[in-house]
């Protein structure tokens, strides 16, 4: 499975970074948290209750310590990659007490490979994981067939336009003191995408829209230090295999803040999020009517007349 | 770099796996049904002829993780 050629993403790093990340990522997770909570508004905005939802990716607990009771949830079924972020979870309700009145079971599963049965969720959730699939409309398939018929599936992810700044003074150290740039940095999905992969992956009523978010660090080397925290460090197939030099990461620092920097000496970072809402589809949504079944008039709903197709409104 | 300290939580860990994932899980591969072996603590699959171990309670979905029966 992971070595088919086209795979750009390394799961078995994936999984690693997370592995490793786990005993301090409740130090790191702030921006995971930030996305949580935005993440958590939109499903504010649904007056409906999803008692059985999963959380896709859900390190170790984030998502669940952001609901706190909202959306009408009972049992959170929390799935993620790697075993030490789900016993960091189990150790995190120990010391910090579990989230009242929210049952949640916990299971060790890929993202590219989802173990649940047809329609057994409510509410699909999925906050900043889905970045890291290979096989993204794949994953989107799957978490498809998970739903029940009008099921929703709310998730974010990082986009394109993420860190930036990093990738390019990354690159640009690399090529002048290692004369030569691999992929430091991961390649994220483009909004643009997001719609036509729920419409192909099933999913009706797509929506997708953009937030971006710029983290002030005190230098470019603290933010590398906290990509590692959160887990989400470079994990590109193809990237070199040599550890990066001290030296070309110092220097990436440095052209980071000659290029990026703020006066005060600190330096920003670009999170682009982006945001998925797509529903099963269900013969009780809303759907288009087909050409002639319409039984208002656009006309007299703009208050205008009625010009007939073929002729021009305004000649010329 | 690797974490040395053992991430399980010992014999205080609650290690019995959730009734409700027995009822949602299915085989990753085969989306077919699965066979819970209570005493070796795995779910099997026997269209994919593999066995996913539980460890503290937590079913482990991989298939790179996953034990190969031989039949």
């Amino acid at each position: 499975m992971t070595d088919q050629p086209h795979t750009v993403f390394d799961r078995a790093t994936v999984r690693r970074h997370r592995d490793r990340a786990a005993r301090t990522f409740a130090r790191y997770e702030f921006l995971t948290a930030e996305v949580a909570d935005r993440l958590a508004d939109r499903l504010d905005d649904v007056r409906r209750a999803f008692p059985c939802a999963l959380d896709l990716g859900a390190r170790d607990g984030t998502l669940a310590r952001t609901l706190q009771g909202r959306g009408g949830i009972e049992t959170l079924v929390e799935s993620e990659l790697s075993g030490a972020m789900a016993n960091a979870a189990r150790r995190r309700d120990r010391a910090e007490g579990a989230v009242a009145g929210l049952h949640r079971p916990r299971v060790i599963a890929d993202e590219e490979v989802l173990p649940f049965a047809d329609k057994t969720f409510d509410l699909v959730l999925s906050n900043v994981s889905l970045h890291w699939a290979n096989d993204l409309p794949g994953a989107l398939l799957q978490i498809n067939h998970a739903l029940k018929p009008d099921g929703l599936f709310l998730a974010t992810l990082f986009g394109g336009a993420t860190l930036y700044e990093l990738r390019t003074c990354l690159m640009q150290a690399e090529e002048e003191i290692e004369g030569g740039a691999g992929p430091r940095v991961s390649p994220f999905a483009q909004n643009q995408d997001g719609a036509e992969l729920l419409q192909r992956a099933g999913f009706a009523l797509p929506v997708t829209d953009i937030d971006t978010l710029s983290v002030t660090y005190p230098d470019a080397l603290k933010l590398m230090d906290d990509l590692r925290g959160m887990g989400e460090s470079n994990a590109v197939r193809e990237r070199r295999k040599a550890w990066t030099r001290r030296e070309t990461l110092v220097h990436a620092a440095q052209l980071y803040e000659e290029q990026f920097g703020n006066a005060d000496g600190t330096v920003p970072a670009t999170f682009e999020v982006i945001y998925l809402t797509a529903w099963r589809p269900d013969a009780s949504q809303p759907l288009p009517l087909r050409p002639g079944e319409a039984h208002n008039s656009l006309a007299e709903a703009l208050g205008t007349d009625e010009v007939p197709t073929g002729i021009k409104a305004r000649p010329g | 770099m690797s974490d040395q300290t053992p991430d399980t939580d010992g014999p205080h860990a609650d290690s019995a796996v959730d009734p409700k994932l027995l009822e949602i899980l299915v085989c990753p591969l085969t989306k077919g049904p699965l066979d819970y072996d209570a005493k070796a603590q795995e779910l099997i699959s026997r269209q994919a002829k593999l066995a996913y171990p539980i460890r503290d309670g937590i079913p482990i979905m991989l298939p790179d993780e996953a034990r190969r029966i031989d039949e």
